[in-house]
């Protein structure tokens, strides 16, 4: 029995049906991969998109404005607007109020310029301190000494009816300060 | 004995493992490399499987909701039979897993295992030391208490800080705009899928290399590495004078093995659990958050940077990292293996090691931080007041109530922040500290806007009187000449017995 000598195809003629439909095989692959991608892609960054044009930041209510005494700086905390079930106690959130006078306020972010600990205010010596890395700041925000590069972050507030809100709704970080976010500046030292 | 035979054959034609494993086991290593130098690798390897045996364990009970995490750790913690020591196990079994690595890879490097032909081996190393980094921060974050919560602030304030995508990056990271719910499970996805399931393939990957590549010899002084050369000669040493690895060397990581997780157990038993400390709650301000033991270094290195040059260093600075180590089995490829003849490499481990070293040491102590309530806690001590004027005395209260006490320290007492005041009479005239006291300056606030002139003067006076007895304070020769023409001459304080 004679067998025909098998012809090892030439580099021109490669595409054999099974490989065209492997071809095919892997392109159809790449098809479905794509399709999938895009629902996975847009679940991931969704984070990330909602928050384009201010989506996380609304008016909140701090309290009546007859809660913080002229020329002074209180402690208030809000409830984030965007709130989860799975929360917990994460979505009340502080911030040192200042009236200055009338219905002129100042509401500062809780989160120190610097990395973001925490500061606290001291009515005697009239400065915020943070624990972390030893940032200070005036009873108007701005720095007055340690690692920070600028001044408190501020939130947009208003007084209707006599109520103080804020708008608010996302963590003040360096990169993107609330109040940069408005086109204020923060108060320089 | 015959029946265990027959099923361990009736497996074998079927795995057929049986021969693969013992080539892999009873593989010719170079004798001199059954050292106790060589049992870094496979401890980590132990470790890392502690970390996933405990790690089980406590999904069991751990509860990755922003609301519920901290009063399942406390559940583990005292309701849970033994939960408090699986949990202290996983906590003393990161540190020891970061020590660990870091020490392999330090002798890897004096031993010159990174050059030909162990590149890969040491950049997929390089990896599995991040992804170690990685576990330790996301696992610090699982502990979901006060630290944990400002500690995920910290880290998206860095993030922040990258040009164009920092506040994208920030969400990304958090899950969300704030730290929340979402930002804990999507940290328990990290820690628990994503780089345990990349650990566990690039672990593979390394030992695998470790393998077909067979072990680093010992290194000699003066036998260089060439490329063209080595494969020959490490062939002939293994061939020549090798061993196998099981049983000749192997027994030496055994007795490693055995005595880390025996110490990781002690350490678990006699120290017990990290934390958690406070609740979660953002509006508990009254805390001073601070990194687990293997990010104090950066926490320090944050505090004493120059404000101007930090954000550069904290984005920069890692990537360069990371590129030099995964240059590195490039740029120094070949020559010398022992450290005898690489001082560079000896200097260059010993400044890193010295510098983490002080770095973390300094940030046990935090002397940049503001002691928060040393104004309230820490009276002035009673031999800097006895004696004094009323003056003195109300600047002493002065100096307590206007909080200058949390950044100067008076008889060890105090922050830290500014410099200590038990001398500063000596140091300053009256009137250099009148301007420091309204101006600040260095790294002090200025005062001037919250202190009266009549509390300013009452200040000065007491600061005036911080001197040793056996040293006059200082003062300006050029003012008294000057006012002794006015007939203004004033009597300067006389040091006190």
């Amino acid at each position: 029995m004679t067998t025909k000598p098998v012809i090892a195809p030439s580099p021109e003629d490669t595409l054999s049906r099974r490989g065209f439909f492997m071809k095919l095989g892997i392109l159809f692959n790449g098809f479905a991969a794509m399709v999938l991608a895009v629902p996975v892609v847009g679940f991931l960054l969704s984070s990330v998109t909602r928050g384009r044009a201010n989506g996380y930041l609304s008016w909140v209510p701090l309290g009546r404005i007859d809660e913080f005494p002229e020329g002074e700086t209180r402690l208030a905390t809000f409830l984030n607007p965007n709130v989860m079930p799975t929360d917990g106690k994460t979505v009340d959130t502080p911030c040192w109020v200042r009236r200055v006078a009338g219905e002129k306020f100042q509401v500062f972010a809780i989160n120190c310029a610097h990395l973001g600990c925490p500061v606290r205010w001291f009515p005697q010596s009239g400065l915020f301190m943070c624990p972390c890395h030893g940032g200070a700041y005036y009873r108007d925000g701005a720095r007055a000494s340690g690692p920070p590069e600028r001044g408190l972050f501020e939130y947009p507030y208003k007084v209707e009816n006599g109520l103080v809100t804020i708008q608010a709704g996302e963590l003040p970080t360096p990169g993107a300060a609330i109040a940069s976010l408005t086109g204020e500046k923060p108060p320089c030292a | 004995m015959r029946v265990i035979t027959k099923i361990g054959e009736w497996f074998d034609h079927r795995l057929q493992l049986a021969a693969p494993i013992r080539e892999a086991a009873e593989h010719p290593v170079p004798r001199n490399t059954a050292s106790w130098f060589y049992v870094f690798g496979s401890a980590a390897l132990t470790v890392f499987l502690i970390q996933l045996v405990t790690g089980i364990l406590l999904a069991l009970i751990y509860v990755p909701s922003a609301g519920e995490a901290w009063s399942s750790l406390q559940a583990l913690n005292h309701q849970v039979t033994l939960g408090w020591f699986i949990r202290a196990m996983h906590g003393w079994g990161s540190n020891f897993m970061v020590a660990i690595v870091l020490i392999h890879m330090a002798q890897v490097f004096l031993f010159g295992a990174h050059k030909y032909p162990r590149e890969l081996t040491w950049i997929i190393g390089v990896f599995l030391l991040l992804m170690t980094l990685g576990m330790a921060f996301t696992g610090q974050v699982l502990r979901f208490d006060q630290d944990a919560y400002w500690g995920l602030g910290i880290g998206a304030s860095i993030a922040s800080r990258v040009p164009t995508i920092g506040p994208a990056v920030v969400k990304l990271m958090l899950g969300g705009p704030i730290i929340a719910g979402a930002t804990l499970s999507r940290f328990f996805a990290l820690h628990v899928f994503v780089i345990p399931g990349m650990l566990i393939a690039f672990v593979g990957l390394h030992v695998l290399m470790v393998l077909k590549l067979g072990i680093n010899e010992w290194p000699m002084p003066g036998r260089i590495v060439k490329r063209a050369t080595y494969d020959a000669q490490y062939h002939a040493m293994t061939s020549k004078d090798g061993a196998p690895f099981v049983p000749y060397a192997v027994w030496k990581d055994m007795f490693f093995a055995a005595f880390v997780i025996l110490a990781i157990a002690g350490c678990a038993f006699y120290f017990g659990p990290f934390g958690p400390t406070g609740q979660p709650d953002p509006t508990i301000i009254q805390t001073a958050p601070k990194p687990d033991y293997f990010f104090l270094w950066l926490y320090a290195l944050l505090s004493l940077l120059p404000p101007s040059l930090e954000t550069p260093f904290l984005l920069i600075g890692p990537v360069l990292v990371i590129i030099g180590l995964i240059l590195l089995p490039f740029l120094s490829g070949e020559g010398e293996k022992s450290w005898k003849r690489r001082p560079i490499a000896v200097i260059t481990v010993l400044m890193i090691a010295i510098t983490l070293g002080t770095f973390t040491r300094m940030a046990q102590f935090t002397p940049w931080s503001p002691h928060m309530n040393a104004w309230s806690g820490d009276p002035i001590p009673d031999r800097y007041i006895h004696g004094t004027s009323a003056l003195q005395r109300q600047g002493a209260l002065v100096f307590q109530v206007k909080q200058c006490r949390n950044c100067h320290s008076l008889g060890n007492t105090g922050g830290q922040r500014g410099p200590a005041l038990d001398g500063v009479a000596v140091r300053l005239t009256p009137d250099q500290l009148i301007r420091q006291v309204i101006q600040g300056g260095g790294n002090m606030p200025a005062y001037g806007n919250n202190l009266s002139p009549a509390e300013t003067t009452a200040l000065v006076a007491f600061l005036e009187s911080l001197h040793p007895p056996t040293q006059s304070p200082a003062r300006d020769s050029a003012r008294e000449l000057v006012l002794s023409d006015g007939q203004l001459k004033t009597s300067g304080t006389q040091p006190r017995p």
